[in-house]
């Protein structure tokens, strides 16, 4: 099983991710001009400020030569998890449904939080047990999810919700309290808050090590 | 070269917490009769062919999931 | 030959600082008067932020060796070997002066200025923490103003660029109401023999310089902030103070690491005060050497920019390199596949001159020596003043209160209250080593990959070393160790910013002789040797000068890092122990404050061996996982500590202080170094009792803090705790 961790002018907690990913399997990082994905089993879009969150978070890191191989990756299936500044950069490339917005305190807010798990069959949650929450740091400035309601019925539907705040914990305001979410075909995930810096009992909880054992789990289920 | 402005706003109904500060903010200075206050981003730039401008802004200067924009051609601009 | 046109007046000289005996010695330096670009760089790099013309010969007097040390004074940042082949690299600096001005640019580029210093010498920032002093901020809407913004500005900048902000202290005191104080520190993980100088050498060799591009921002700041007390209308500053950019400088900070991993530079220096002007000229003094500069080979954000001004520009994000004339090429090329802007613009020469050229023309020639070894320095004139020079504090707790409204004016006040809503603002984790988060522990801990552990605290009390300097600084250094005890490490080095008012003025004189004294004691009975430091002088307005305020960064060790300490209690039935050489007195605490009491004349004597020696214990304790927890009692004194250790571990406790003689309130609120609260299975605590002296005082439990003494008794609930804890809530809307 090899992760390869994206790396943008800006990004910060890419080597955090690799060093999250290799508790799990092999680790690469991904250099953003550079197309070639190296062959990799699932891709990681990790935190942090790439191009310094100029413009819009994400905006100009959608554009980049890297992400073109990843948008072929995940047409074709590949599994794909945006962490925080990556799951902005997804909604930016039109790979996961709505927007990333400023939060609604207004502030950048580092807490650790519990995060309900509403779906335990994706290939992200596939190692989390039924109705568990998940304790796991948050770390942002724009983390407020937003999609017009439409389209948030129809993700509610299709289960594409897969990781929901607990109501008293959702200081950025996300509608619906969705921390989480996958595209239609599963195979593409983002979250705000950030799992691999709950991988450690020394350093937090470890509670972050499911979403990506449940990735080597699907790959591997997927090769047998 | 023409010069162009984009105005970017946030779209009507969607939380704009930064305009709810401003808006609390300026009748503590004193200032009062104020209401309805969003903020946004303005992008300035010189442009061979204002015709691109459209898809410039649908594509990158805007997220059109989230803001609204507006183009304007600039009279002068350098050249 | 430089050029003559149009050469500066003694009155130029003196509008840019230099007091006329000075103008004189430079142009006896120069053979002649010296032209504008000549006296921009003279009154910059003589000024007292650059030259430290009053404190330099003090500082002399501190203890700056050890076995530890890999790096003293003198460089971009000082280092101590952590085992494991790795060193460690830190330093804190004063942003004071620009902060007032605009506080959230003013503490982002305190912060990104530190940061340089630490990647400029090979080792990668790990860690920030800031020690911040306002006004009282429940009283002046500027102070509220000023630390909204800063704890911003340094939230922008530390996280954006990925360095987690594991630590820090904040203090609202009157004196500090025109003058607050920004001060911040970092670390930084580097490999022992690879840790880079900034001296320049090889003639022949080309300097480049790359990163942000030069524009006008600061220019003039050293000399025209930093050297001058503010005056009323200080709006026309604001054009001096510099924008940062985090995202500039992340690049700027990878890019480094790489050059320097690939063996690509000879020496690395970063700009700070004083931009090309400082950087340059320190590189050619430490290599003995001379420099070449041409300022129409610095890329350039402004056009029309004068050579003085391309020389004094303080643009952020921007460092200097030796480079062999064979690997320039690859040097830019490494600067392109960062974004970051190269450019060649001089060369290292034989002749112990700094020559600046615009093209072809030679505008500026100065021996190196002159310009950074030969500034003038000055004994300070010390003088005790005859009174106490500080007003009394504004009351702020009314007359009748009893021993528990005490309690909660205390854990409410702006001194001591949660500073949760000011670290929330803050990635403390990014990088992944950090073990123990802001409340969790006394100290900052973060994970070495050989399983051991640094533990890093920053302390100052500006009003008690107001009320006796000397002991009053032992008490700051005291308090550091104290803290890293608490975590489990031993000091291995410390780092010291000296916030003072006007040194010229003999009663600052004396109270920064005194402090340095108290410094280099402490330190010298510790073993934790300065390795180096900040002076911020001149802190002072027509309200009167700050406190004296030194600020204490100190980094230690600890061989686990899984045994790290915890401050909270933590298990129902785990025994509370007093422990330590505490002799509590109520002169000059945070009670004494909230009542408005003048400062006393001084502090009682501090017997530091008995203290190091209780610091000892307790880490040992710490490290061999006996304790439970382990918190310093400081601010607030014995019965605010116990509330903290509620708090944190989110359960109560019930305590009898006994019915010894002493004064309740002295008892219950006193401060004094050494002592410190424990908890633990008893006999853990009766295994501590043989090294330090320590009283069982009572058992960890309930929803409540309850604390008898002298056949008084005082419960707080703790949700009633919790609720006056979050006072700083507010300030944060």
């Amino acid at each position: 099983m090899r992760f390869g961790v994206l790396r943008f002018p800006g990004s910060c907690d890419d080597v955090d991710a690799q060093l999250a990913a290799s508790r799990v399997g092999g680790a690469v990082l991904l250099w953003h001009g550079d197309r070639d994905l190296q062959g990799v089993d699932a891709v990681i879009v990790p935190g942090g400020f790439s191009y310094g969150d100029y413009l819009r978070a994400g905006a100009i890191a959608r554009f980049s030569p890297v992400m073109e191989s990843v948008i072929e990756f995940a047409g074709g299936g590949g599994l794909v998890l945006g962490i925080c500044n990556g799951f902005q950069v997804l909604c930016e490339a039109h790979l996961l449904p709505g927007a990333l917005l400023p939060n609604a305190n207004r502030r950048f807010t580092f807490r650790q939080l519990d995060l309900a798990v509403e779906r335990t069959d994706t290939a992200f949650t596939g190692a989390c047990e039924p109705g568990e929450t998940l304790s796991i740091p948050a770390k942002h400035a724009w983390g407020r999810y937003y999609a017009d309601e439409a389209t948030l019925d129809a993700l509610e539907a299709d289960g594409q919700v897969v990781l929901r705040y607990l109501p008293a914990q959702n200081y950025n305001g996300s509608l619906r309290d969705i921390a989480g979410v996958c595209n239609a075909a599963g195979n593409v995930f983002g979250l705000m808050p950030h799992p691999e810096h709950a991988v450690d009992a020394l350093t937090g909880s470890t509670d972050g090590l499911r979403i990506f054992e449940s990735m080597r789990l699907a790959v591997e289920g997927a090769r047998a | 070269m023409p010069r162009a402005r984009v105005l970017v706003r946030p779209k009507e109904g969607i939380l704009d917490p930064q305009g709810v500060a401003v808006e609390r903010a300026l009748p503590a200075l004193g200032f009062a009769g104020v209401a309805n206050v969003h903020v946004g981003r303005l992008i300035e730039l010189d442009v061979d062919d204002p015709a691109q401008l459209e898809e410039m802004s649908r594509r990158l200067l805007a997220n059109p999931l989230i803001e609204d924009y507006e183009i304007e051609l600039l009279d002068g601009g350098s050249g | 030959m430089p050029e003559a046109a149009a050469l500066p007046t003694v009155e130029d000289a003196l509008a840019l600082g230099l007091t006329r005996a000075e103008y004189e010695l430079v142009c006896e330096k120069q053979g002649g008067p010296p032209n504008q670009v000549e006296l921009a760089m003279y009154s910059l790099l003589w000024s007292e932020h650059c030259a430290y013309k009053h404190s330099k010969r003090l500082l002399a007097t501190l203890p700056t060796e050890g076995p530890h040390v890999l790096m003293g004074p003198g460089e971009n940042a000082g280092a101590v070997d952590v085992g494991g082949g790795l060193a460690c690299a830190f330093k804190v600096e004063s942003h004071n002066h620009p902060s007032a001005v605009e506080p959230f640019q003013g503490a982002a580029t305190g912060v990104g200025g530190i940061l340089r210093d630490i990647f400029a010498i090979g080792a990668r920032p790990v860690a920030v923490l800031d020690s911040l002093r306002f006004g009282e901020v429940e009283a002046s809407e500027r102070s509220r103003y000023l630390l909204d913004h800063a704890v911003g500005g340094i939230g922008h900048y530390g996280n954006s660029i990925g360095v987690p902000t594991v630590g820090g202290e904040v203090y609202f005191e009157g004196p500090y109401e025109q003058n607050c104080l920004v001060n911040a520190m970092a670390l930084g993980l580097g490999e022992h023999g690879r840790l880079m100088r900034s001296a320049a050498a090889g003639v022949g060799n080309v300097l480049v310089l790359y990163g942000a591009s030069t524009g006008r921002d600061g220019i003039g700041g050293a000399s025209v902030l930093a050297s001058a007390e503010l005056g009323e209308a200080d709006e026309d500053k604001r054009p001096t103070v510099q924008v940062g950019d985090p995202f500039e400088e992340k690049k700027l900070l990878e890019c480094s690491l790489e050059l320097l991993e690939r063996g690509l530079i000879v020496s690395l220096q970063d700009l700070g005060a004083a931009g090309l002007t400082s950087s340059a000229s320190e590189m050619a003094s430490k290599g003995e050497v001379g420099i070449d500069l041409d300022v129409a080979k610095v890329p350039l954000r402004e056009p029309g920019m004068e050579p003085f001004e391309i020389m004094v520009s303080e643009s952020q994000e921007r460092m200097l390199c030796v480079v062999e004339p064979r690997r320039v090429d690859e040097v830019l090329a490494l600067c392109e596949k960062w974004e970051v802007g190269g450019a060649a613009i001089g060369e290292v020469t034989a002749t112990r001159r700094m020559r600046v050229f615009d093209g072809d023309r030679l505008v500026g020639d100065m021996p190196v020596q002159a310009l950074v070894d030969d500034c003038p320095l000055y004994d300070l004139q010390p003088e005790r003043p005859p009174a106490q020079i500080y007003p009394a504090p504004v009351a702020t707790m009314p007359a009748g209160a009893d021993a528990r409204d005490a309690l909660l004016a205390l854990v409410g006040s702006p001194n001591i209250a949660s500073r949760r809503p000011l670290f929330e603002q803050y990635d403390a984790i990014v990088q992944s080593r950090t073990v123990r988060r802001p409340e969790e522990a006394d100290a900052a801990v973060l994970a070495l990959p050989d399983g051991s552990a640094l533990a890093v605290s920053i302390d100052g009390n500006g009003r008690r070393v107001a009320a006796d300097p000397y002991r009053g600084a032992i008490g700051v250094v005291l308090e550091c160790a104290s803290n890293l005890a608490c975590a489990g490490a031993e000091p291995l080095g410390t780092t010291n910013n000296l916030n003072f008012g006007n040194p010229e003025k003999p009663h600052i004189a004396w109270q920064l002789a005194e402090v340095v004294r108290g410094i280099g004691d402490a330190c010298r009975a510790l073993e934790a040797p300065i390795v180096g430091g900040n002076v911020s002088l001149y802190n002072e307005g027509a309200a009167g000068p700050i406190y004296p305020t030194p600020v204490i960064g100190m980094v230690g060790r600890m061989p686990e890092a899984a045994a790290a300490g915890r401050l909270g209690f933590a298990r129902e039935g785990d025994a509370i122990a007093l422990a330590g050489p505490f002799r509590p007195d109520l002169e000059a605490s945070e009670l004494a404050k909230l009542r408005g009491e003048p400062l006393p004349e001084s502090l009682p004597d501090v017997d530091i061996a008995a203290v190091r020696a209780a610091q000892a214990a307790i880490r040992e304790a710490v490290r061999e996982g006996h304790l439970a927890s382990a918190h310093d009692i400081a601010e607030g004194g014995l019965a605010v500590a116990l509330a903290e250790c509620c708090l944190a571990g989110g359960i109560g406790a019930t305590v009898d202080l006994g019915d010894e003689d002493g004064d309740v309130w002295t008892r219950l609120f006193g401060e004094s170094p050494g002592g410190f609260i424990v908890s633990g299975v008893p006999d853990a605590l009766a295994h501590l009792a043989e090294r330090v002296a320590l009283d069982v005082i009572g058992v960890v439990g309930g929803g409540a803090l309850g604390i008898a003494v002298a056949g008084e008794r005082l419960d707080v609930a703790l949700d009633d705790l919790r609720a006056a804890h979050g006072a700083l809530g507010r300030f944060f809307p």
